[in-house]
């Protein structure tokens, strides 16, 4: 009896540390302890479990071995994966993650369905809630997985959307597997075993004919749905095993999860319904128009040179930082360049698009990387109505968040979305590889104006010779 | 029955702090609060642990718990531990600002 007292202690305690853990991850200050927080509240939860089961039944070798291979192995690889996977590949490392948990909900669930010792009850017979909570159980967690695995193959560039699935023929489909599913949890529910496997089958299916359509620039939203998804997984492995730890933990984060998609559609001024059944963002116009539209015709180019002369002679430069900068890896040589311009006595600042970089947040995460200070960061909202008073913008790598289309042209797939006023500056430079047109594949009509001027080369090439000119300018020299 | 409506409860309680925790988040938050989330939803590393603890002799249930209990621990460590990289930034950052200003 002591023992179940001290297990729900155990218990409760773990469950108001995840709470302050999740809340304290949404302020800068408490983050990071936040983030420790919870992990001391997962690691709490552990013990809870072990000690219910030592004070009672006890635990045999047996199942000691295979507890320490399965958390070794599950544990060192993932320790791994976080040390060695680049702060830029950050949206795919959450999505593989996320697919994890999914499988673990959906293993437990298979688990319990195929030999139910684990039950609350310790058997299925009376179970319409066991069977229930198995059944959703292995839908979400199927669909966590599939869906994970397919985003982050996507985002790895592994995959590419077939030509088929962006038309209204992936609707029918994707209804079929969803009826392919309910059929087999309808067997399931008269007992049979097959069943299962047949709602398995149909839910993993499902879960790659929803992303598989989704194009790059909405990924971002459908991880943080996934996410959400697995949390009520684990929800429903709770109802599984009647854990209620397992069913707060799982509730919080899947309603959690949901805020935050919804803070990042706001972000990106798209509904979480065009994203999920609207298909790829400018995908049709793309097909359209790949040979007519997006052929720039007014194009100038200038030379590094040209550039630094131009920036010498400002006075305050807003830098718009994009997926293309993070991939040259050039936040570093970004930073010495802001350097060497702030001690000539320019004014720098970073104008940070809500989904700059390919997650929100991302963009943040890369510049702290490379000791960029906080406070030269302008959120979009801060920084626009400053891009008239500002003489010299530098887009690097950057592309669809600079597109005045989204503002000027109805007919844009990317008309609505809230974007940089960059055009407004006195002087733009576009620092590009080549004209290949963005993530969005749409034709970007600020390259055409007067004021810009792009500068081909790699983005950390650019930047590097940018910094010699402006050495042998002098900027930034005392004196 | 009783586990079910207690259960339940917990479910709508559990929901509804979700709901409450996340107010504001300022965007520079979003990536490492998404990925810190990700590793709480790991938590059902408890159910393969106890799918693994109950399964007695049960050959294939103990190999299904283990894999089960393997791949919510890649969720676990991995999330919290990438976590903490993105965050350690921010943090770092703040001090050796403070240094040299």
């Amino acid at each position: 009896m002591t023992i179940q007292i001290l297990k729900y202690a155990i218990d409760l305690i773990a469950v108001l540390l995840l709470a302050l853990g999740i809340k304290g991850l949404s302020k800068v200050r408490s983050a990071r302890d936040a983030n420790r927080l919870a992990g001391i509240a997962m690691l709490l939860a552990v013990v809870g479990v072990l000690i219910n089961f030592l004070g009672g039944a006890g635990i045999s070798i047996n199942a000691w071995i295979w507890i320490i291979l399965g958390a070794s192995l599950g544990g060192l690889l993932g320790m791994l994966t976080a040390q060695r996977v680049p702060m830029t590949a950050m949206p795919e490392t959450v999505a593989l993650f996320n697919g994890c948990g999914g499988m673990s909900s959906l293993l437990v669930a298979i688990g319990v369905a195929l030999f139910p010792v684990a039950t609350s009850s310790g058997e299925l017979s009376n179970g319409l809630i066991e069977i229930s909570s198995i059944v959703v159980s292995v839908f979400v967690g199927a669909i966590t997985f599939s869906g994970s695995i397919v985003a982050m193959a996507k985002l790895q560039g592994w995959l590419s959307t077939p030509a088929w699935m962006q038309s209204k023929l992936r609707h029918a489909v994707n209804i079929a597997f969803a009826v392919l599913s309910l059929v087999g949890a309808i067997e399931f529910f008269q007992g049979g075993g097959s069943g299962l496997w047949l709602s398995v089958t149909g839910s993993a299916l499902l879960g790659i004919g929803v992303t598989l359509p989704i194009g790059g620039a909405d990924m971002p939203v459908v991880i943080s749905l996934l996410n959400s998804y697995s949390g009520v997984a684990a929800a429903a492995a709770g109802f599984v095993v009647g854990s209620q730890l397992l069913i707060v933990a799982g509730a919080m984060v899947g309603a959690a999860g949901l805020i935050l998609t919804q803070v990042m559609c706001k972000g990106m001024n798209r509904s979480l319904l065009s994203v999920l059944f609207g298909g790829a963002l400018g995908a049709s116009s793309s097909l359209a128009g790949t040979t007519e539209n997006n052929e720039y015709t007014n194009i100038t180019s200038c030379s590094v040179e040209e550039c630094a002369l131009t920036l010498e002679a400002a006075e305050r430069v807003v830098v718009v930082p994009g997926y293309g900068l993070a991939v040259a890896q050039a936040q570093h040589t970004l930073r010495e360049v802001a350097r060497a311009l702030e001690a000539g006595g320019i004014d720098v600042s970073y104008a940070i698009h809500p989904v700059a970089g390919r997650m929100p947040g991302h963009m943040n995460v890369l510049l702290a990387e490379a000791d960029v200070p906080y406070e030269q960061l302008k959120e979009m909202d801060i920084v626009n109505p400053e891009f008239p008073a500002t003489d010299v913008v530098l887009v690097l790598g950057a592309n669809d968040v600079v597109n005045p289309q989204a503002k000027n042209d109805s007919s844009s797939p990317l008309y609505g979305m809230p974007v940089l006023d960059v055009q407004q500056a006195r002087t733009v430079f576009v620092v590009k590889r080549g004209m290949n047109a963005g993530y969005s594949g749409i034709k970007n009509d600020l390259f055409e104006l007067s004021n810009t001027s792009m500068v081909f080369g790699d983005a950390k090439k650019v930047l590097g010779d940018l910094l010699v000119e402006l050495k042998e300018l002098g900027v930034g020299k005392k004196g | 029955m009783s586990f079910l409506s207690e259960a339940l409860w917990v479910l709508l309680l559990g929901s509804l702090l979700g709901l409450e925790l996340i107010g504001k988040v300022p965007p520079t938050l979003h990536t490492p609060l998404m990925s810190g989330a990700n590793a709480i939803s790991g938590i059902t590393m408890l159910a393969a642990l106890t799918l693994i603890i109950k399964a007695g002799e049960n050959f294939p249930l103990l190999v299904i718990g283990s894999v089960a209990l393997g791949f919510a621990l890649f969720n676990v460590i991995g999330g919290f531990l990438v976590t903490d990289r993105m965050l350690a930034m921010f943090s770092r950052k703040k001090t050796s600002h403070k240094g040299y200003r």
